[in-house]
């Protein structure tokens, strides 16, 4: 369902961040790199690979344990004509450097009326699986998506990881680019050169007209599994829109399409109680309440922290089935026909949950 | 020391203590609507790291920043405005007494986050040296900062890339009302960037002469890539700690003390040892003095008679 032509170059998510990272090196010498484990070995999952070698040590970084004050020193580059890419492992990690997010990164252009801005790209990677438990796979999205001044995105495929990355870097303002660890392997069409793509705009996946289902990041590819079968089994057109952006928000397209289909889902890596789903459903609510011939649905994590065990993560995450069940509540469909036990085997993934789903590897 | 180095050094001095002390006056008008932080007592070391840096020299600050803000050079018509809350503020309004910024001069920001600018100050002092640029970043910090896990993270980074940075920390021993005893453990400032590689040295913030040289000597070597550098200067915050107003009546600190700290007065201490070798004359005292007053007027009347900003000002430049 890839917009691009499918015999374009098909590379994994992880694999465009490193182009993209390569290529705005390539073009503008500001542009730095720094992270815990950037040059070493693993390579934050490979994304960063060769860069040193190829850039120097003067360009590509490793970091001393200071999430705050190497996000302050990035700051000070920043103001400073330099164009830092930051990475965290872990978007948990990232808390420690709160202070210089919100107090001074989101502020500076603000707070001195312009006089000077931030161009600064900080990747967060939200884990999953393998018992990454309560410090290693939070969704803190909405969280960063509360402060005016930070850009906040989260794309779901290799071409758009590229394409908001190179957009990212070239942005003055402070860009929290948040991947999702099981997104890194999927792959997709992805152009060779240089491209950007919009920072603040969702995309429409697929097009339908039975029920919205608004997604964002690693939700876009369990919304997809969903929204095929109940195309496939059920004849249910399902318009899926992956959201892209947190902040700002592109809630216009998903009113255009509630406006056409009458129902929404919006799904979302992060707990339920002040997600970005709940913000995204009020300002459609807002925006199209008229239009809405059922009560939205929000499929999130449930509100307790991610445990460690499999006995216990097994059912915590929410599935293509979860997605499916709420798109059959909505369209009041029976659950007890045979159709829907098709729907449930072909959705049902096999082998062990707590790893990513190998059945799927792309191109979206 | 030369006659024109003196005269500089002493009408830096006397020209903080003179705006602040106005600011103090009409603050009890209360047309100034936000809290102000008075250096007055603490002059020296704020002319002192001035006078030693060049225009392209960058300097970042912090809560108590308007003497470092004039000492660089900053404009004085755009801080009176910025506290009057009007257009043509340094911050068009947006941050008052504790957001400064003159970019003209290399003053690149200060706010009242405490230690919030010394790793900003650290990622200019990188840039810099990534530019391969011989400009030099000086960091204003107080004591308190100490207790600020990024200030250990910003001595440690400053000191892995040999940045060419100065750190000043301006020690008066008071958070707001709380003694550096109650707060930190019975050990030296300077040491504690000494342990992370850094070069130091300390001494009274009181005496210019001192200040000024120590800076130099410290900025010399930050050119030729030698840094960082940590600087120490003990000194007295005569007045309350947020206000315009003298604070002896709380009765944390004893009369003794705060006369003691008054009586060791920068200004006096340096005016008589100028006198005294004839770097200048009282003449030219009064000169300066009458020369001050009649800037700080016209500052008034400037900020006074501009413009107001409003709700829509304030939706500007969330993004750049």
């Amino acid at each position: 369902m890839s917009t691009l032509n499918a015999n374009t170059r098909q590379i994994s998510y992880v694999d465009a961040i490193r182009e993209a990272l390569d290529q705005s090196m390539a073009q503008d010498e500001r542009v730095i790199v720094i992270g815990e484990g950037v040059p070493d070995p693993k390579a934050i999952f490979n994304s960063t690979l060769g860069l040193q070698e190829k850039y120097g040590k003067n360009r590509v970084f490793d970091m001393p344990l200071s999430e705050n004050g190497v996000t302050g020193a990035c700051i000070g580059a920043a103001i400073s004509g330099m164009r830092p890419v930051m990475i965290h492992q872990r978007i948990d990690f990232a808390l420690l450097s709160l202070d210089q997010l919100i107090n001074n990164a989101a502020k500076w252009h603000y707070m001195f009326n312009g006089k000077s801005s931030v161009p600064l790209v900080i990747r967060m990677i939200i884990g999953r699986g393998w018992g990454q438990g309560p410090q290693h796979s939070q969704s803190l999205q909405a969280l960063f998506s509360l402060v005016p001044g930070l850009k906040v995105v989260m794309p779901t495929t290799a071409h758009d990881a590229k394409g908001m990355m190179v957009s990212a870097i070239k942005d003055n303002n402070p860009v929290i680019f948040l991947e999702h660890r099981w997104l890194h392997p999927i792959i997709d069409s992805v152009p060779e050169s240089m491209y950007e793509v919009q920072l603040d705009k969702a995309k429409i996946i697929c097009e339908g007209s039975d029920i919205t289902i608004a997604t964002f990041s690693y939700m876009t590819f369990e919304a997809l599994i969903a929204a095929r079968a109940l195309l496939s089994i059920m004849g249910i057109s399902v318009e899926l829109i992956d959201m892209r952006s947190v902040r700002p928000l592109d809630s216009q397209t998903v009113i255009d399409s509630v406006k056409k289909t009458g129902r929404l889902i919006v799904a979302d890596t992060a707990y339920k109680t002040g997600s970005i789903a709940a913000e995204l459903i009020s300002q459609v609510l807002e925006g199209a309440f008229e239009s809405l011939k059922v009560a939205p649905i929000r499929v999130c994590s449930p509100d307790f922290p991610t445990p460690t065990a499999p006995s216990m993560t097994e059912e915590y995450y929410p599935t293509p089935g979860t997605i499916a069940d709420a798109a059959l509540k909505l369209l009041g469909k029976d659950s007890a026909t045979n159709s829907y036990q098709e729907l449930k085997i072909a959705i049902t993934r096999k082998g062990m949950h707590d790893i990513p789903n190998r059945e799927f590897k792309g191109p979206f | 020391m030369t006659p024109n180095l003196a005269y500089n050094l002493y009408y830096s001095m006397l020209r903080i203590r003179r705006i602040e002390e106005a600011l103090a006056k009409r603050y009890t008008e209360q047309e100034m609507r936000c809290p102000i932080h008075l250096c007055i007592g603490q002059e020296a070391i704020a002319a002192g790291v001035g006078a030693a840096l060049l225009v392209s020299d960058k300097m970042y600050s912090n809560h108590r920043a308007h003497g470092h803000y004039l000492a660089k050079g900053g404009n004085l018509n755009a801080m009176i405005a910025e506290l009057y809350g009007r257009a043509s503020g340094c911050c068009g309004g947006r941050g008052g007494s504790m957001h400064m910024i003159d970019l003209g001069v290399g003053f690149m920001g200060a706010t009242p986050i405490v230690g919030g600018t010394v790793p900003l100050a650290v990622g200019s002092a990188w840039a810099s040296k990534l530019q391969k640029k011989t400009d030099v970043t000086v960091i204003f910090l107080g004591d308190g900062c100490f207790e600020e896990g990024v200030v250990h993270e910003s001595l440690n980074f400053a000191a892995l890339h040999h940045l060419p940075i100065l750190f000043v920390c301006e020690n008066n021993d008071f958070s707001v009302y709380t003694r550096r005893n109650e707060r930190q453990p019975d050990r030296s400032i300077h040491q504690i960037a000494a342990a992370h590689g850094i070069k130091t040295a300390h001494g009274d913030g009181n005496d210019i002469e001192l200040v000024f040289n120590l800076v130099n000597k410290a900025v010399e070597d930050l050119r030729m890539g030698k840094g960082p550098w940590f600087l120490e200067f003990m000194a007295y915050r005569w007045r309350e700690h947020c206000g315009p107003d003298f604070d002896d009546h709380l009765e944390y600190r004893t009369v003794e003390e705060i006369e003691g700290g008054k009586a060791a007065c920068p200004i006096e201490r340096f005016e008589k040892n100028a006198l005294a070798a004839a770097l200048f004359s009282k003449a030219e005292i009064e000169k300066m003095e009458r020369d001050i007053k009649t800037e700080i007027d016209q500052s008034f009347t400037f900020a006074l008679a501009d413009c107001k900003p409003t709700l829509e000002d304030a939706r500007a430049y969330v993004y750049a």
